[in-house]
């Protein structure tokens, strides 16, 4: 049972152990180049969200650095619980309801996902790759096809002829209602991303626990999911990330509900009517991206070398 | 901020149930307040604690102030209206609705899509009450509008003038330009500003996934202009003799043509199909170009600090007549109640919506911004305080102009919102015939029944 | 504030609550499935693991997938059966022929190009010390919602009369080095390129971050055997790093190849789908919720299935393959 209760510490890499590739210096300026190509659209959102609206469209936004002309007034408008725009009590709630549609929608489809993953990798059937590759080709499904019959489902059920398949769940305009549709509609990329990292843990791991009479539920407990922890981080700030920013799934399930937009829906409102508050736009859009970038940054330690040490392919 | 423990533990507990138990706590409501109700008018039900969902493109402050006008309505009846606001409406609703989820109104701004949401069965006729207010308020003109099949669905909301040219009246006076009165005299000062190296017309049709809606604006004024309203309306249904490539269409966009698509006056005209339709209006109070055709809603996109006024950075001119045998031609545009149920809640609030004290109420919660008017002639002329609107109210209530409704919202969507939009924006973008362009719309248009 | 708690505590305790009973029940369903043995083990397992997910799907994807294949042969309201003609006209309108060449182009060259950079970044700071801040930096723009890319991307390629500032970044720079800067997004077929620049822009932390997951991945004593015994650069790469990560590397590409096929709202912010520039995603959304005719946003939808299915073949083969070595 040694292997299975992994006393062994992971042994971790030295820093620098294989790495001559291109050389560590080349490496690094390669990199940063690349960074700083990939920022400069980012600084331009960042620059606008400060300044002035006649600004904005007067000149572009490096005369930030030569002509410096800073406001706040872009950020106090969308925190100021009075003035703006459809938001009485200030952005807190929609924060709220974001987070209390995302963290769920995030947890479910990973669970499921690592579940199913692990059984279409190591509990081989007959047709278990059949399955694996149709739920591969439902990724194409675009989510657009899927919110009318989704919506039927939950307003009234299925039905073939007079047989009640399903009865009417209710959920639309409930919180349960948009975490059920972000599920449904993450499970095949989540599941064909972590199959490709499960599907390749040591043979020998498996086998090894399979001849000590371990049941599939202890080795996914106990094996697969602390070694897939590395790919589960990964796909956790992807999955984080489309909900939080999502906009077409909470605005078709919340139905009309008042109270449990996500903060996204209501800041795309702050445009106003006609689209033209550029400068809300901006640090709008900068407000929302905070909180994935904290996401990734918590989770990024996790993609560490050194969790299969040991053990060879 | 601070929160009792207690309370923290009433939270949790109630939480804990929540999965079970719905969240629908209505709010507290006291009682119906006499000051309220003089402010709303007689006759409606009390209905405590019910709410009524109207759906609509609104969004942003705009949205607030809806909320603003409706106020005393709720706090005389009880009934609470939930704005629900999204950008994302014209492709909402239809889904929301085959999806079961229909709210209890729609503000819906395209009677095309009136139409569409009558056909799927789910839509409901205007009740009796509404139906009154109609006939007693508005012009027959929005009556039909609201119709479908001889039968009166949606009365309308507010209403907007197109017909206006966007100008600078400290550049005008600056250069010495005048407010021109005719078509002719436009095009004769349009020249001297060519001559003097400005730029005439300021343009732009950028929209994103709309991109090209603001030159069908441009066509329309001069369809109206040229060949009156039987024709113009006899363009919208498709008939004979007013399809894109026939006679009086193909000479309305090549007046266009010699006007938005004129390098003389534009500049390069392949920029308007990149430039967004709201910058377009920033050049005005600079003169960094003269004149823009555009709707009032316009000028919430001016730059910040500009005067809207007579005399100020920017202000508006009635875009003047051609042909003499059509009188006062004005464009418009608006939007509409359309109801999904008869439950008595929904009722009262559509029967309020169709009110005079409703459109005084709204267009008071506008206060000076204006932005909001209504061709309901109940309305007294006095309420606006705005003098843009107050302008454009002059010319919406006129009994003698001829009126008409913007064609690309009163067709079908495939045109209205699809090959007029991406037609137009070619024809900007890279100079295509005229004929080419009419032909490949008037192919596009949709068979009878699918 | 004690409306704001009494309002939003209940929304946070139904979070709870709901995540609570999701792990309970699973934990109890495990125990219980746990406790079989002999021949039923391995049929309860599969029930277990991966029923719940096979539901989800076939409620949620598969039903819808049929339903729209079915829409695909109705005309625009979905009232009467039409054949092909949706597939007819899709085939055969001068306009979508344009639109079927550039989702070709879209599919050949930026998943390559995307999931390349991300191997090239992975690798590179795979290399590097202190990379989460150069990380972080690459990984940004996926963190920005689509209408915050949007308007990114218009500050960079906005285009003005020459009489008037340049306020985008590209026009801007070429006006600086002297030359009239065209109108970008106008010039075909330029402008598809310069989309197809955002789609990398936005994509390639997605395709770093995986595949840098899996270069950590690989176990580094082998690593270090290999760099004793000699091998460096591109030796190293070749023989020993690109082998082990080469079947991330083919599912990240088929990652991005749906993602590219899927893709509308870059299109849609900035050209709306004008000028040359549209994909049959974007063509979809306009035909389903613009012009509201269902059965040709349908058949597109069908169409772009058919597309993947190449993808599809090359990923069975591979899958195949890699169990014949292994």
């Amino acid at each position: 049972m040694s292997l299975l209760t992994r006393n062994k510490a992971p042994k971790l890499a030295e820093p620098n152990a294989g790495r001559k590739l291109f050389g560590s210096r080349g490496a690094t300026i390669t990199v940063w180049i690349i960074a700083i190509f990939w920022t400069i659209p980012t600084l331009g959102l960042f620059t606008t969200s400060f300044r002035r609206k006649s600004d904005i469209s007067a000149t572009g936004w490096w005369n930030l650095f030569i002509h410096p002309h800073l406001t706040l007034g872009n950020y106090s408008a969308i925190f100021s619980s009075s003035t703006v725009s459809g938001i009485p009590n200030g952005i807190m709630p929609y924060v709220i309801n974001s987070f209390v549609i995302t963290i769920p929608a995030v947890i479910f489809p990973i669970t499921l996902a690592t579940m199913a993953a692990y059984c279409l990798a190591w509990v081989k059937f007959r047709g278990s790759d059949a399955v694996f590759y149709g739920i591969f080709a439902l990724q194409i499904v675009p989510i657009q096809v899927a919110l009318v019959p989704l919506l039927n489902l939950f307003t009234g059920g299925v039905h073939i002829g007079s047989v009640t398949l399903v009865p009417a769940l209710h959920i639309a305009g409930k919180f349960l209602g948009i975490w059920v549709p972000h599920t449904m509609f993450a499970l095949p990329l989540a599941i064909y991303l972590l199959h490709n990292f499960i599907s390749s843990l040591p043979r020998d791991l498996m086998e090894a626990a399979n001849v000590d009479g371990a049941s599939h539920f202890m080795i996914f407990r106990r094996i697969v999911l602390p070694l897939s922890v590395p790919a589960i981080a990964a796909f956790t700030i992807f999955q984080f990330l489309w909900v939080w920013n999502d906009l077409l799934v909470a605005l078709t399930f919340t139905g009309g509900t008042e109270g449990i937009d996500p903060l996204n829906n209501k800041l795309a409102g702050l445009a106003g009517t006609w689209g033209s508050h550029w400068e809300l736009l901006t640090s709008s859009a900068f407000v929302t991206i905070l909180v994935p970038l904290v996401v990734f940054f918590s989770l990024q330690r996790y993609f560490v070398r050194g969790l299969l040490a040991g053990s060879v392919k | 901020m601070s929160i009792s423990k207690k309370g923290l533990l009433a939270g949790v507990a109630t939480a804990t149930i929540a999965l079970v138990a719905t969240f629908v706590a209505p709010a507290a409501y006291a009682g119906t307040s006499a000051a309220a109700c003089a402010n709303v008018g007689s006759g409606y039900a009390v209905q405590k604690g019910k709410t009524v969902e109207v759906f609509t493109s609104v969004v942003g402050d705009e949205l607030t102030r809806y909320a603003k006008a409706s106020a005393d309505f709720t706090a005389c009846t009880g009934i609470k209206i939930n704005w629900n606001g999204s950008d994302q409406f014209e492709a909402q609703l239809p889904v929301r609705v085959a999806g079961g989820t229909a709210p209890d109104l729609a503000l819906v701004p395209q009677p095309g899509l009136i139409a569409q949401m009558v056909a799927t069965g789910q839509a409901v006729p205007a009740p009796s009450a509404v139906v009154n207010n109609i006939n007693r308020y508005w012009s027959k003109s929005w009556r039909n509008l609201g119709s479908v099949g001889g039968r009166f669905y949606a009365a309308p909301n507010s209403a907007n003038l197109k017909s206006l040219v966007w100008y600078s009246p400290k550049q005008f006076a600056k250069y010495g330009y005048t407010v021109p009165t005719t078509w002719a005299d436009m095009f004769t000062q349009s020249d001297k500003m060519a001559a003097a190296g400005q730029t005439a017309w300021c343009g732009g049709i950028g929209s994103g996934g709309a991109t090209g809606w603001p030159s069908t604006d441009w066509l329309e004024e001069v369809v109206v202009r040229e060949a009156g309203a039987t024709v113009y309306n006899n363009w919208i249904a498709h008939k004979k003799g007013a399809y894109f490539s026939d006679a009086p269409i193909i000479h309305a966009m090549n007046t266009v043509w010699g006007w938005m698509g004129n390098s003389k006056y534009v500049g390069k005209v392949s920029t308007i199909a990149t430039t967004s339709f709201q910058d377009a209006v920033t050049g005005i109070p600079s003169g960094g170009c003269m004149q823009l055709q555009q709707a009032s809603f316009i000028a919430a996109s001016l730059p910040k600090g500009s005067v809207v006024s007579p005399t100020g950075d920017a202000w508006v001119y009635y875009l003047p007549g051609i042909n003499p045998a059509v009188t006062t031609p004005v464009e418009g545009g608006g939007e509409f109640y359309l109801a999904f149920n008869s439950n008595k809640a929904t009722v009262e609030v559509q029967t309020f919506l169709s009110t005079p004290q409703w459109a005084v109420s709204r267009i008071k919660a506008a206060g000076s911004n204006g932005g909001w008017l209504s061709a309901n002639s109940g309305v007294p002329a006095a309420t606006y305080s705005n003098p843009l609107d107050a302008l454009s109210a002059k010319y919406l209530s006129d009994s003698h102009s001829t009126f008409v409704f913007d064609a690309s919202d009163a067709m079908p969507a495939a045109i209205g919102n699809g090959a007029e939009w991406t037609g137009f924006t070619d024809w900007f973008a890279n100079g295509t015939p005229v004929k080419t362009v009419a032909a490949k719309i008037d192919a596009a248009w949709p068979s009878a029944s699918n | 504030m004690p409306s704001f708690w009494s309002e939003n505590l209940p929304k946070l305790g139904q979070m709870f609550a709901a995540i609570a009973i999701f792990l309970t029940v699973l934990a109890v369903i495990f125990f219980i499935a746990g406790k079989a043995n002999g021949k039923k083990q391995r049929p309860i397992a599969i029930v277990v693991f991966l029923g719940p997910a096979l539901i989800l799907l076939l409620f949620g994807l598969l039903g819808p997938a049929i339903r729209t294949l079915l829409l695909s042969f109705k005309g625009s309201a979905s009232k009467h059966w039409v054949g092909f003609n949706n597939y007819q006209w899709l085939f055969t309108d001068p306009s979508m022929r344009i639109v079927l060449r550039n989702t070709v182009f879209w599919i050949l060259l930026t998943p390559i190009v995307t999931t390349g950079l991300g191997l090239l970044l992975a690798i590179l700071l795979d290399r590097m010390r202190r990379e989460s801040v150069a990380k972080s930096l690459i990984f940004m723009p996926m963190a920005i919602s689509f209408v915050g890319a949007s308007i990114v991307w218009e500050f960079v390629y906005k285009f003005a009369n020459p009489n008037q500032p340049q306020v985008g970044l590209m026009s801007s720079i070429a006006h600086h080095l002297g030359f009239e800067p065209p109108n970008w997004l106008l010039t075909q077929p330029l402008n598809t390129f310069l989309l197809m620049v955002v789609f990398v822009w936005s994509q390639t932390g997605f395709a770093m971050v995986i595949l840098s997951a899996a270069i950590k991945n690989v176990p580094a004593d082998i690593m270090e055997a290999s760099s004793l015994d000699g091998a460096t650069g591109w030796r190293l790469f070749r023989g020993i790093t690109f082998p082990m990560v080469r079947s991330t590397f083919i599912v990240v590409l088929a990652t991005m190849v749906v993602a590219t096929l899927k893709l509308f709202d870059i299109v849609r912010a900035s050209t709306g789908g004008n000028f040359g520039t549209s994909v049959l995603a974007n063509e979809m959304y306009s035909e389903t919720f613009i012009r509201y005719d269902a059965g040709r946003g349908a058949a597109m939808a069908i169409v772009l299935f058919l597309l993947v299915i190449p993808v599809l073949v090359y990923n069975i083969m591979n899958l195949r393959r890699e169990r014949t070595i292994a």
